[in-house]
């Protein structure tokens, strides 16, 4: 290493180096507080600044390609599962909703409405699902879910054109919660369309008749009390990316 | 004439000062997330004695009810974090300053000599180059903990993609738990630095601006030795034939440089001079 070898230098001239090098340091800095303003002034996207936005679909690209069936979530068992399921959301949950005339909406397309009873859904076989489940407020917790398979159900009823397509879009009845999901996260093998919560019917809180239970995603995209499901090459409404987060929120 | 080493090499000053902020942003973005599940403290059974952290301490960060802004700025500045980090890692290693800085097999003994010396408990600190022994065990130590960042970070994420690395360092949770006590050692590594380097003065501050330790000249030297060897950092009296040295070498380049003043090629001259002169200064600092 050549440390500690000393050069000498005309006072003048450390003087002027000195003061170069303090410019272009405070310079930098004052860049630096600079655009960190401006990031926060810039046109925003879904409440988050355009710039952010960008980077986070770029995440999404870079991520979505670890994605894939054969990455499963750890399996734990039963007993394993919690007792207490937390229950941390209710938008979407009005209480003028009549689970007896409940039917799943599926549009295949404009025109052409799939509706479902709770019945047909059971018909299908049965997927259960314990895995640790984790809420992007960064809490998570074994939990123990049972249903179908969405990649079944999407095979018996015939939608092949529709898992083609980029999105699934699901709403509640009051269309006041909505979310979107990219298709490979919905295709996956541990994504279910969930009727049971520990081995018996989900509770009203937890979205009885049915809800979306997924591995890889956030729990912010496990829509509670699903009345529509629909397809889109776009990305379908969301309501947490509205407020600010990411759209993808996978895991 | 002063005399200076090139102490801090450029790309370092940048490293160094690019990561400043963006540890920054990331700390303070980790803090808008954590609030959100702010579940950790110290303390045994029901006793608390620190909780993480108080609300009067969220109050005044005004952090409450800002997970979604603290994701998006946590998950874009952390590619700056991981990628000037690596460079950094790329560049000590492939330049060779690595060796001023990982810690050797003295490094432990030595480093609580200097804590000692630092407290003012010891007169005298242990003989070093660029860095002592308690600054090479922090700055190599800040370099895991960076990867470690990286790491319990990647499978905080995506705990299901990188599920492997995940188990590993003990599931979801514990990553999450260590991301949170690596980012107070951090802070902690912060504050100390802050500390050290308002103590270690005005010269010192500057070479991480300009890159130039400007040492002591030849006459400070003659009239302060103890001064000068505290300033330079050496810890050591200089030995007596260093300094005749040094000042006949002054006096030589006074000389030279007389005809034609300060200009270009003077200096370079110089630098060779002086770089050949001091080789054997450095094998006898290093007995």
């Amino acid at each position: 290493m050549n440390y500690k070898e000393e050069i000498s230098i005309s006072e003048k001239k450390l003087r002027r180096k000195t003061i170069v090098s303090f410019s272009i340091f405070i310079l930098l800095m004052l860049s630096g507080i600079f655009l960190w303003k401006k990031l926060h002034q810039e046109p925003q996207i879904a409440q988050t600044p355009k710039t952010l936005r960008k980077v986070l679909n770029t995440n999404e690209n870079i991520f979505s390609g670890f994605l894939s069936d054969q990455h499963l979530a750890k399996s734990y068992p039963v007993s394993a599962s919690v007792k207490n399921v937390r229950v941390n959301g209710n938008v979407g949950m009005g209480n003028d909703f009549d689970p007896s005339t409940w039917k799943l909406k599926v549009v295949r397309n404009y025109g052409d409405t799939l509706f479902l009873t709770l019945d047909d859904i059971k018909a299908l076989p049965k997927t259960e699902i314990i895995f640790d489940f984790k809420c992007i407020e960064g809490w998570s917790q074994v939990t123990h879910w049972g249903g179908v398979k969405f990649s079944d159900f999407a095979a018996k009823y015939n939608l092949n054109a529709q898992t083609k397509m980029n999105y699934a879009g699901m709403e509640t009845p009051d269309k006041k919660y909505y979310v979107g999901l990219d298709m490979p996260s919905m295709m996956h093998p541990q994504t279910i369309l969930c009727y049971e919560m520990n081995g018996k019917p989900l509770p009203m809180n937890q979205g009885y008749p049915l809800r979306l239970m997924t591995t890889v995603k956030y729990g912010i995209k496990d829509l509670k009390r699903i009345q529509t499901i629909f397809f889109s090459n776009e990305r379908p409404r969301d309501y947490w990316y509205e407020r600010g987060y990411d759209y993808f929120s996978g895991l | 004439m002063k005399k200076v080493i090139r102490k801090h090499p450029l790309a370092i000053r940048w490293f160094h000062w690019i990561n400043f902020p963006v540890i920054a942003i990331m700390v303070w973005s980790g803090m808008l997330i954590y609030w959100a599940n702010d579940i950790y403290k110290i303390g045994f059974g029901d006793k608390t004695i620190l909780k993480f952290f108080p609300d009067s301490f969220y109050k005044a960060l005004n952090i409450p009810f800002r997970l979604a802004e603290g994701m998006s700025l946590h998950f874009v500045f952390m590619w700056l974090f991981a990628i000037n980090g690596f460079i950094y890692f790329l560049y000590l290693a492939f330049s060779g300053e690595w060796k001023l800085i990982v810690p050797d097999k003295k490094s432990l003994k030595e480093a609580w000599l200097v804590v000692l010396h630092d407290l003012h408990i010891k007169k005298t600190a242990p003989p070093q180059k660029k860095y002592n022994a308690a600054q090479r065990i922090a700055y190599t130590g800040v370099i895991v903990m960076g990867l470690g960042s990286v790491l319990t970070g990647l499978s905080i994420y995506k705990p299901v993609q990188f599920h492997v690395l995940c188990s590993i360092l003990g599931g979801y949770e514990w990553a999450r738990i260590e991301h949170f006590i690596l980012t107070i050692l951090f802070t902690l590594f912060f504050v100390v630095h802050i500390v050290q380097v308002i103590l270690a003065g005005w010269n010192n501050f500057r070479s991480m601006v300009t890159g130039l330790d400007v040492l002591p000249t030849a006459n400070d030297m003659m009239l302060q030795p103890a001064a000068v060897s505290k300033e330079i950092g050496l810890h050591q009296t200089p030995a007596p034939v260093t300094q005749m040295q040094n000042e006949k070498n002054a006096n030589d380049l006074l000389r030279e440089e007389e005809p034609g003043d300060s200009s270009n090629k003077d200096a370079k001259t110089n630098e060779v001079s002086q770089g050949e002169h001091d080789n054997n200064n450095s094998t006898e600092a290093d007995k």
